[in-house]
């Protein structure tokens, strides 16, 4: 048996003892298949901890399929089959026995569409931290005015918490989202083109907070903005699809993908001539 | 006007006497509607607004129904409601809860159960009634009372209450699923602080249809509440539901045509707060939570 993830109540800082020593997410010949299409095939690649890694490339080629096997929430998609190994701090997430739902606690994921829930501001967080373990009023209450500082919301909310959170503003609700993620003190979090809903002051913000993730969580981002990905990722992934199969082309640290890409297809992509 | 796009006089002229023909007959279809629904409404209330006083509603009926009020058959209805609607509604809920939320990864058994209730759906009421009698009333022995006529309308009502149930969570953005699992919430949890209260509106919505249908049923309850008129003293005894009433006096009661109408008016009304109070509720619900973005 896969020993469980520590417990809720340990700082992620406490946790970098298993694993590799660099590495976050290791995933080797990952492949993923919905209804026998392959999506992608063969990933292999090493996220390093405490960085932010972007993974750029055409719509199509696989980039948001692989950060949900990261959570494994390709598990709720119909006729999705992921073979591969996908170690998250050295855990082996594959294994059947894995419980999920401590996984997803680990590995929190921010979306495309800011998606709070129909509930209060507080709902929002105090649902999900209640649902693992956290129950003590004061411990709640706390933690909510943390996590809430923290991306910046808690000065524009604090005297509205119990007001519906689709009445905030899309970059409000996004900000919201992140500080759900934090609230359960994950290891690993999952960005999925997080800023193309926003407009750009909103999606700004969004990025900056991302800056500040830096050293405490490693962040896996997918995003189509280029320029996002020079300006805040330590290392860049390219992507692209050959017979609709995607691909991981080329993964290096953004300076050298972006400066002296090795792949001829990479140097066409940034430059804007294809894709 | 200076023309950049011109159309040639023929095609404009066809296409406009198309688009016109089309929109009247839409139009028609609506009066038609309307109008039908407005000749029985405007007939029931012509002949039965004056019965309605308050000793119609609270005074038991006398000679057969032709004098005195609707007491035990209001009772009566409202009982046998009320048990088709314990009964229906869990079973309901958790058969649309599996079809919406569970079935996504067991097709199969989505398709059975999905073309079992839509058969079902499709079965004439009398024959409910048969079965309710044979299954309720003499294999169960619970002989004709307001148990087993209402267990039998829940039966009938299921198929209409499932689909719309489910429709009414389907209806639940996927986006609160997805968020939901990745902060590690359990399937419980999610359909009981998200997905239930998300779906609320549409939930009343399949509920009142679900009690329109019942209050409007006679012919499954001929065979298994029966038509006793008298006050009913539990569930086990029989008592006769307002359709039936209506029924009996129109058609098996010499002069009985003018409480008819009264019982009508008293049925329609019924129905009418039904639907009033669920529109209600969903709009003030709709009111403290607005939809998403």
């Amino acid at each position: 048996m896969t020993p469980p993830l520590l417990p809720m109540r340990h700082a992620p800082s406490a946790l970098l003892a298993n694993g590799s020593e660099q590495h976050a997410i290791e995933l080797r010949n990952l492949c993923v298949c919905y209804h026998g299409k392959r999506a992608f095939r063969d990933i292999s690649l090493a996220v390093p901890r405490g960085e932010i890694t972007a993974l750029i490339g055409p719509s199509g080629c696989g980039k948001s399929s692989l950060l949900q096997c990261l959570n494994r929430l390709t598990d709720m998609i119909p006729g999705c089959h992921v073979e591969g190994d996908v170690r998250v701090e050295g855990l082996n997430i594959m294994d059947p026995a894995q419980d999920l739902l401590t996984l997803r606690r680990h590995v929190g994921m921010l979306f495309q569409r800011p998606n709070p829930f129909p509930l209060s501001i507080r709902r929002n967080i105090e649902l999900p931290l209640r649902e693992h373990g956290v129950i003590r009023k004061p411990e709640l209450r706390a933690r909510i005015e943390q996590v809430l500082d923290d991306v910046g919301l808690w000065d524009e909310v604090r005297d509205r918490l119990d007001s519906p959170a689709l009445a905030l503003s899309g970059g409000q609700q996004q900000r919201l989202c992140l500080a759900r993620a934090l609230a359960l003190a994950p290891r690993v979090l999952l960005m999925d083109e997080p800023c193309s809903a926003l407009d750009p002051l909103a999606s700004a913000k969004i990025e900056e907070l991302i800056v500040r993730l830096r050293g405490q969580y490693t962040v896996l981002i997918v995003t189509h903005n280029l320029g996002q990905a020079r300006r805040i990722a330590d290392h860049t992934g390219f992507f692209w699809t050959e017979d609709g199969i995607g691909r991981l082309v080329e993964f290096a640290p953004t300076h050298t993908l972006f400066n002296q890409p090795q792949d001829p297809r990479t140097r066409a992509y940034i430059r804007g001539e294809r894709g | 006007m200076d023309d950049w796009l011109p159309a040639s006089g023929r095609t404009r002229g066809r296409t406009a006497a198309a688009d016109r023909t089309a929109a009247g007959a839409a139009w028609m279809c609506a009066v038609i509607v309307t109008l039908a629904f407005g000749w029985i409404a405007a007939d029931l209330l012509w002949h039965g607004l004056s019965r309605l006083t308050p000793g119609f509603l609270f005074e038991m009926p006398q000679l057969s129904g032709r004098a005195g009020g609707l007491a035990s058959i209001i009772v009566s209805t409202l009982a046998i409601l009320a048990i088709c609607l314990a009964a229906a509604v869990p079973i309901g809920l958790g058969a649309a809860i599996l079809l919406a939320e569970y079935s996504r990864s067991d097709r199969r058994l989505g398709r059975f159960v999905r073309r079992s209730l839509d058969v079902l759906a499709g079965v004439p009421s009398i024959v409910f009634g048969l079965f309710g009698n044979a299954f309720f009333c003499v294999y169960l022995g619970m002989g004709f009372s307001l148990l087993a006529g209402g267990l039998t309308l829940a039966c009938m009502v299921l198929p209409l209450l499932i689909r719309s149930l489910e429709q009414g969570l389907r209806e639940v953005p996927d986006d609160w699923r997805n968020a939901a699992a990745a902060l590690g919430m359990s399937k419980a949890a999610t359909l009981r602080s998200i997905l239930l209260p998300a779906a609320l509106p549409g939930l009343v919505v399949g509920l009142v249809l679900g009690m329109g249908r019942a209050l409007a049923e006679t012919a499954a309850l001929l065979f298994t509440s029966g038509y006793v008129m008298r006050m009913p003293g539990s569930v086990m005894d029989s008592g006769r539901a307002l359709s039936i009433h209506i029924f009996d006096l129109s058609m098996n009661v010499p002069g009985g045509t003018g409480n008819a109408y009264g019982a009508a008016v008293v049925l329609l009304l019924m129905l009418l707060t039904v639907n009033l109070l669920a529109l209600a509720i969903a709009r003030r619900w709709q009111l403290t939570q607005p939809g998403p973005l």
